[in-house]
Parts: structure tokens; C-alpha cells; sequence
């Protein structure tokens, strides 16, 4: 079932233009002008050729949550925006907390199989903070779970999180905290600020943020162990990572795409698609992400795409539902953001969202660099044409894309799995 | 003006226009024919998600004397307390033909909600949003400083109006911020630093937390009602102490100019931030309040859907 294509005319994340050929599920070739008889080609004179993208922070909603999104439907839009790995949250229902829920998970991924579904497993029993989940068994079982989290809620108590840190050394594994001090954020609806004053929406501090990351780094610090901060939305936060990376704590950070781009000031409409959790912060906020991004503060972009059916958004802000969609635009912001503002160029980019979250999932066969013998794994994208956002046209079954309307530089052109074309754009 | 969903809407012109529209109707409802014909026919719905009392009757006596029928939508014994989303009630009421849709609710922002939405087409007037705006109320609150203390102005300027109590909480608060500095009064917020909110120091306003140093000064006070369960949530360690600092009292109010004025949104907590000699003083202007929000609500509907019609005209 295997094909040939040849991807031609190119640019390669170093800048250098080239064709580049696919056999057997790998590049087999990599050079300036390649013929290939009979090959599938893909005209990428106008695109640049990047490693299949890797999500660390997909929530996929399947088991339980089916109306929002399943593991098909979320591969679909996945592939759409560039990803050959999601990595999939564990707030579903039941929870992803044994090996049972993990393995479920990672077959529907391979039975799907547009790209590789690699399921997080929870930190702690039911995400309650108070025993730990089965981590062992998730280690060991054939999801081969590394990344650990109760994301949506933080692992509090101090001494729950030590165990964790402590306890996925044992096959190098990594607990990635949603830092939240649920004690300041009881009941918040935004960003605690100027906006939150004259809006009458509760506010959720910065300081709920990096409390829990100053205690985190310390503990990690403490332990010896891997610590990967979710989501991180605050200028301090910021300071906090700098810090601990420049005292040697094994700690990585991510910054989703709407943290990049938005913030509070959209509150102001009351509409809820731009409620999520942490909250969109200011644009002191943003711009101290875009720096932390750039300098390699924050390793990694991470979409926490979070679908929700309509009904959880179509009300009144407090009752609605914290998140938005994010894989299939996530690409595209970090163009309009990071590299069309010239603070990174696409070989960081390769860095930012293939190579380095591959690395802290501990995932071998994926973020790797596109050479002969690698696996075919490419999102070839254009990063010039422009596309407005239509709700009604995403790959997700749920429609809470904040980017609505919004015009985005840069499409898929086609995303390759293993060798085979899994999207290709202009068809959808 | 197609809604009214919070003071910032509003410009000065507007507002110093409801107010005068107010002083209007107020002058027909002294009369001996209280009822005007001006709205028969329509239909407006007082749709509270939240129990308000007294806001309710007010909106529901402005509508009526401008001869409206006014159906009342209450949370208790409706589909809102059976869960029924916001959407599916405001569909409902579209299906029904209401012109205008007066909405209390317990979520900031629920006003906008509906206004926004494709979900009906009638006028939206914000009768109280969570913690956000109530803007009839500061629209009565600055007809009744205007009709004491403007000496025959127009606006409000000169005049130096504290606000004391929760500010955090209360939407009271940041609609007569608004609007009571758009008319040119100076502001001074008192009030514990817990109960003020982060970001406060972006409104146009002053801040104290000594309210013995600002009572002096000042032309009207405003005391903000004051939840029990606000001591629970730790914003103060208990009633005696919050009474002691924060509170009106006889000794407060000999402090005052001989001029200045004594107002409550109510409903008031006798004992906690107003004493009974505070409520009940001569300063106290706090039933005129109640009955100028009849005038300054029938203002609000008469502007809102009877357009450019003269007030007291039949069609």
C-alpha cells in the first residue's frame, strides 16, 4: 500500500529549496532536482517543508464525550493543521487513569490512522488530587504512556506532586502541570485585571499561576526529575521558567496558540468562545510570551484544543464552558505571530512545535528531521496564502474557534503520515 | 437608542436626556390621570432570572402607566429555574412578540448576551447583570442628586458623591461610577481594600479607606448594601467591625455638609452599613430614590420604544 511521492520545489526549515522523495513510508531522497516516475507529486514551490507537527495538549473528548469531538474527528483536524501526533489529554469520562482507558484511546488513534494518538495518562486517580492513578501500568501498557497530567485541574497538594515527580523517573516520564492555586481562582472567569474590574467577571490572578509554578520548579529541582509546565500565560510565569532553566531544573514550558494572539480586552464582548482556562491574559502578557518563545524560555506551542459542544457556549459567559479549538489554526498563528513578526524563522518553528515537544514526550519515531532514513512524517504548508476562519467549515465536530472571521497567513498545502498524503488542503 | 445594557453606551447628551424625559413624566405622574397611552399595544416582558423585588414592581408600574402589557417572567415556579438555557427562554419570548425584554440576571454579562444574539430582536434593557451594571438604578440615583443638589444645573459638576461599601460586588457601584462622572461629579470610592477590585485604580474615580476623612466633603453618600456571606468569603473578620469603619451612623452624619444627602439602592441591612437614625434622618433621600425610578424607567421604555412620539400624545 505503499507510495511514492515526490514533494518538489520545497524549502526546507534551514531556508534551502529542494525536492524530496517518499518510499516505503520514509524520505528516501532529499536533493535539488529528483525524478521520480510514476510518483504522486506535491507542488510545494510556494511552501516550506516542516517535520509532521506534534501536539502535546489535544483534548479529544473520546470516551464520554463524543458530541464535542471523537479520536477520528479530532485526527481529521489534526491532520488539517499540520500534526502527525496529538497527544491526548485525560479529562475524559471515564478518566484515563488505568490502562484500560489508555489503551482505548491509542488503538482508536491507530485505527483511525491519520497520525499517531498518544494518550496522557492521569496523575491521579479520577484527577482528584488524591491518589495517584495507575502510572505503572500506563507506563507499560501498549499506549507506552511518558506524559503524565490531571490537566483542567493542578496537582495540588504539594505532597502528591513530589510522589509524581518523583515516582516517573522510574522510565524517565514527565508530570505536566496545569498550574492553577485553586484557592485564588475560585469561581474565576478572566484574567484578574483592568477588564475584570469593569466587567464584573471574577478574576483569575496571575499569581494563581505562578505560585503553583515557583513551588513546582523547586520540587523538581528537589526530586531530580522532569516537570513541563502546561500553558504558560503570564509575564512572571515567564521569569519563573528563566530562572529555574538558568539554575539547571529540568523544566519545559508550552504556550498555546490563542496565548500568543489574544487577549482579556475580548472578554468585553461577553461571548464565551474567547472563555478558557488559564485565562487570555494582557498584551503586556502576549508579548512577553512572543519573547519567552523566541529566546527558548517556553520550548514548545501546544494547542490545548478543547472542543465544546455549542450548547456550553451559546449561553451566559460564567455558565459556559472553559476552552477553544486550536489544531487547525495553530500553524497559521504562529506564523502571523512568531515568524511574520521576525522573531523566529522556520527551522525554530520546526524546533518549536516537532522536535522539542517529540523530545519531552519521549516520542522516537516522530519530530524528527527531515533526512534520508527519516520517517515520513511532513506538513508542507504556504505560508503566504491567506484563508478567513469559518466555524462552519473546521474538521473538529465542535465549532468554539475564537479565530472566527480572523484572516490567517499561511495553509496546509498536505500533511504526510508515514509515508501516505493524510490531508491535502484545496480539498476539503 | 435600541438597548439599554450599561451606562457606557450612553452618551452625556443621552443620558442627560433620559433624566429630562424623567423630569417630564415625573410632572404626569403627580397629576390626576397617572396613565399615558403611549406604549398600548406593546408588549414587554420583565424577565428576572434573580429575585429583585423592587426593581421588578418599579419596571413593571413604568410600563404600565405608559399603558404596555407587561408580562412577568420570574425564575421561581418558570423554565428558568428548571434549567432552561438563556437561549431557548429568549426564543420563547421572541415567539411571543415581546417588544422589549427587561432582563435581571445573575450572570455579568447576560444582558449583552441577549442583545447580541440572533436569538429575538426586541430592545434589551439591563434591569441588574451579576456583578456588572444596573444602569436604571444610577440613572435614578443621578436624577435624584440632580433634583437636590444641581441648584437648576444641568449636569452634576461641582458635586463630590462618595460610594461606600462592597464595590467589588456590586454592579450599583460601577454603573454610578460611570455615569455620575460622565455627568461631571467627582467620585470617591470607600471601602475596605478587600472589597474594592483589582484594577480599581483605572476607573475615574478617587479611592479611601478611612471614610471619616471623606464624610466631610462630601454632597451625597451612597451606602452599598452588604451581604452577610461577604464575612464567610473573609472580606472582613465581622458585621461590628465592618459597621465601625464602613458604616452610617449618627456620629457620621452630623459630619456632613448641612446640605448633603443620604442615599441606599436598599434593600438596606438596618444595623449593618446604615443605622435606623441614618435610614430614617432628614438627609435621607432613599424613598424618593424608589419613587423616581418609576419616572426615570418610564423615561428609559418611552425613549427606548416609542421613539420620537411627544410624550402624552395618542396614536
Amino acid at each position: 500500500m505503499s507510495s511514492t511521492i515526490l514533494i518538489s520545489g520545497g524549502t526546507l526549515p534551514d531556508g534551502k529549496k529542494s525536492d524530496l522523495l517518499i518510499k516505503d513510508g520514509k524520505i528516501a531522497e532529499v536533493s535539488s532536482k529528483i525524478s521520480a516516475e510514476g510518483a504522486r507529486i506535491i507542488d510545494a514551490s510556494k511552501s516550506v517543508l516542516l517535520p509532521g507537527l506534534v501536539d502535546l495538549h489535544t483534548h479529544l473528548r473520546e470516551p464520554g464525550k463524543e458530541d464535542a469531538e471523537t479520536v477520528e474527528s479530532g485526527s481529521q483536524a489534526g491532520v488539517k493543521g499540520g500534526f502527525t501526533v496529538l497527544s491526548a489529554m485525560a479529562n475524559t469520562s471515564p478518566v484515563a487513569d488505568t490502562a484500560g482507558v489508555v489503551e482505548q484511546v491509542y488503538r482508536l488513534g491507530q485505527s483511525t490512522g491519520l497520525l499517531d494518538v498518544f494518550p496522557i495518562g492521569a496523575v491521579t486517580r479520577g484527577l482528584e488530587g488524591e491518589h495517584l492513578a495507575e502510572i505503572g501500568a500506563m507506563a507499560d501498557s501498549v499506549a507506552r504512556v511518558r506524559v503524565f497530567s490531571d490537566d483542567g485541574h493542578c496537582v495540588f497538594d504539594p505532597l502528591v506532586m513530589r510522589r509524581a515527580l518523583e515516582y516517573v523517573k522510574k522510565f524517565n516520564g514527565v508530570i505536566a502541570q496545569h498550574a492553577q492555586e485553586p484557592r485564588l481562582t475560585q469561581g474565576s472567569q478572566m484574567n484578574e485585571g483592568i477588564v475584570s474590574s469593569q466587567l464584573g467577571l471574577k478574576g483569575w490572578p496571575a499569581i494563581a499561576e505562578e505560585a503553583i509554578i515557583a513551588r513546582d520548579v523547586l520540587l523538581a529541582d528537589h526530586v531530580q526529575a522532569r516537570l513541563h509546565i502546561c500553558h504558560l500565560t503570564t509575564a512572571g510565569g515567564v521569569e519563573i521558567i528563566r530562572w529555574a532553566k538558568a539554575r539547571g531544573i529540568k523544566v519545559t514550558a508550552e504556550v498555546t496558540p490563542h496565548h500568543l494572539l489574544l487577549t482579556d480586552e475580548l472578554a468585553r464582548s461577553y461571548d464565551p468562545v474567547f472563555k478558557v482556562n488559564p485565562p487570555l491574559r494582557t498584551e503586556a502578557d502576549v508579548m512577553a510570551l512572543r519573547e519567552a518563545l523566541a529566546d527558548g524560555t517556553i520550548d514548545i506551542v501546544a494547542t490545548d484544543h478543547a472542543p465544546h459542544p455549542a450548547e456550553t457556549k451559546e449561553c451566559e459567559w460564567q455558565e459556559a464552558s472553559f476552552g477553544m479549538l486550536g489544531l487547525e489554526t495553530a500553524l497559521s498563528i504562529v506564523n502571523k505571530t512568531m515568524v511574520e513578526t521576525g522573531l523566529i524563522n522556520w527551522a525554530t518553528v520546526a524546533e518549536r512545535m516537532s522536535y522539542a515537544p517529540a523530545r519531552i514526550g519521549l516520542y522516537e519515531n516522530h519530530g524528527q528531521e527531515l533526512k534520508v532514513g527519516a520517517p515520513a512524517h511532513i506538513a508542507v504548508m504556504d505560508p503566504t496564502s491567506l484563508f478567513r476562519v469559518d466555524r462552519d467549515l473546521v474538521a473538529s465536530r465542535s465549532r468554539n474557534t475564537p479565530f472566527h472571521g480572523m484572516e490567517l497567513p499561511g495553509q496546509i498545502v498536505a500533511t504526510i503520515f508515514n509515508g501516505e498524503v493524510v490531508f491535502e488542503g484545496g480539498r476539503s | 437608542m435600541r438597548h439599554l445594557l450599561s451606562i457606557s453606551d450612553l452618551s452625556k447628551v443621552e443620558a442627560l436626556q433620559i433624566l429630562d424625559t424623567a423630569e417630564e413624566l415625573a410632572r404626569v405622574s403627580d397629576g390626576p390621570m397617572k396613565k399615558l397611552p403611549t406604549l398600548r399595544g406593546r408588549t414587554i416582558v420583565n424577565l428576572f432570572a434573580e429575585d429583585s423585588t423592587r426593581t421588578r414592581i418599579s419596571f413593571e408600574a413604568a410600563a404600565k402607566r405608559l399603558s404596555a402589557d407587561v408580562i412577568n417572567f420570574s425564575a421561581k415556579g418558570s423554565s428558568v429555574s428548571k434549567g432552561e438555557s438563556l437561549k431557548d427562554t429568549a426564543q420563547t419570548l421572541q415567539a411571543m412578540g415581546a417588544d422589549a425584554v427587561i432582563i435581571r440576571h445573575s450572570a455579568s454579562g447576560a444582558a449583552q448576551r441577549l442583545a447580541d444574539s440572533q436569538w429575538m430582536t426586541g430592545s434589551v434593557v439591563n434591569a441588574g447583570d451579576g456583578t456588572h451594571e444596573h444602569p436604571s438604578q444610577a440613572l435614578l440615583d443621578a436624577f435624584t442628586i440632580r433634583r437636590h443638589l444641581a441648584h437648576g444645573g444641568d449636569d452634576l459638576t461641582g458635586l463630590h458623591v462618595a460610594i461606600v461599601g462592597d464595590v467589588l460586588h456590586s454592579r450599583v457601584a460601577r454603573s454610578n461610577v460611570l455615569l455620575l462622572t460622565k455627568l461631571g461629579a467627582q467620585v470617591t470610592l470607600v471601602a475596605p481594600p478587600t472589597l474594592l477590585p483589582v484594577g480599581v485604580e483605572s476607573w475615574p474615580v478617587k479611592v479611601s479607606y478611612d471614610f471619616d476623612s471623606v464624610i466631610e466633603s462630601v454632597d451625597a453618600v451612597m451606602m452599598l448594601r452588604i451581604q452577610m456571606e461577604r464575612m464567610t468569603e473573609l472580606f472582613f473578620p465581622n458585621a461590628r467591625e465592618y459597621s465601625r469603619y464602613f458604616g452610617l451612623n449618627k456620629d457620621r452624619l452630623k459630619k456632613m455638609k448641612p446640605t448633603a444627602i443620604v442615599m441606599h439602592p436598599g434593600p438596606m441591612n438596618r444595623g449593618l452599613e446604615i443605622t435606623a437614625d441614618s435610614a430614617d434622618s432628614a438627609r435621607s433621600v432613599i424613598l424618593e430614590q424608589v419613587t423616581n425610578g418609576v419616572s426615570v424607567r418610564m423615561a428609559i421604555l418611552y425613549l427606548l420604544l416609542a421613539g420620537s412620539q411627544e410624550i402624552g400624545a395618542s396614536e
